[in-house]
């Protein structure tokens, strides 16, 4: 029996829910943000998952564990509003802000928070299981 | 009159080790909702009942299968939330079962030798 296993994935699950909302909460900080150009405008940050399989000793099956294997930027493009009063503007007046989409964002944090949930479930779970073996023949 | 310990326990003890075997599974499962191209897999109770029931014992030698997904999903990610909590949490109470026998044969065998 392996319950260390089930804290493990669970916890993995946890740690990349927790990297996919650093990076919501920094897209949405930097929703609005304008650029001097559009090459030094912030781009959003979009977590990439994968799964890993831990190798386990001989007859156990492997748990699948899950790990963001890389953060990429979304190649949406960049919102260019036409504010020629502005500092930044280019020659046509037009400004480039960051291309962050404040709904995705949004829609993308409740996932991640009920993700999260999920495992934390998860691992309480397998506590009151592990706890119910080890108080087996106490009464 | 030796008491076998396995004999008397029943099967209780390997359908306990299989249901945490497969809460592991279901566990990577839920971790794995959100990852692209992740297919879920399972452990079919069936296979290792058939087993014991067939007198070759029982070595933990389980097989996980891929689950064929009641929808497809654009990602190819084959685990569905819904159905995934409720197999975990259900086979988390059928633990719960296991081990309440398992309580029920050891106080049974404890009064015998209590002889109360």
């Amino acid at each position: 029996m392996s319950f260390g296993e089930i804290y493990d994935i669970a916890g993995a699950g946890m740690h990349a829910q927790t990297i996919r909302l650093n990076t919501v909460a920094s897209n949405l900080a930097n929703a609005g943000a304008a650029a001097e150009t559009p090459e030094t405008a912030f781009r959003a940050l979009k977590p990439v998952f994968s799964t890993i399989y831990k190798q386990t000793q001989e007859g156990q099956l492997s748990g699948a564990h899950v790990e963001v294997s890389a953060i990429v930027e979304a190649d949406a493009p960049l919102d260019m509003r036409y504010e020629p009063n502005h500092p930044y503007a280019d020659e046509q007046g037009y400004v480039a802000y960051s291309n962050v989409n404040t709904v995705d964002e949004m829609a993308d944090m409740m996932a991640a928070s009920r993700s999260f949930e999920t495992n934390v479930e998860v691992m309480n779970r397998a506590r009151s299981m592990q706890q119910g073996l080890l108080q087996l023949g106490s009464n | 009159m030796a008491i076998n310990l396995d004999a008397a326990l029943g099967i209780h003890p390997q359908t306990l080790d299989f249901r945490v075997e497969r809460s592991k599974m279901l566990a990577g499962n839920l971790a794995n909702a959100e990852t692209p191209g992740y297919k879920a897999r399972d452990l079919d109770f069936k296979t290792v009942m058939t087993q014991i029931n067939a007198g070759m014992g029982h070595d933990r030698s389980y097989q996980a299968a891929y689950r064929v997904p009641y929808q497809t999903s654009g990602d190819q990610n084959t685990v569905e939330l819904g159905k995934e909590q409720a197999r975990y949490s259900r086979n988390a109470m059928d633990y719960q079962t296991s081990l309440t026998f398992l309580n029920m044969k050891i106080s049974g065998l404890k009064s015998a030798i209590e002889g109360q």
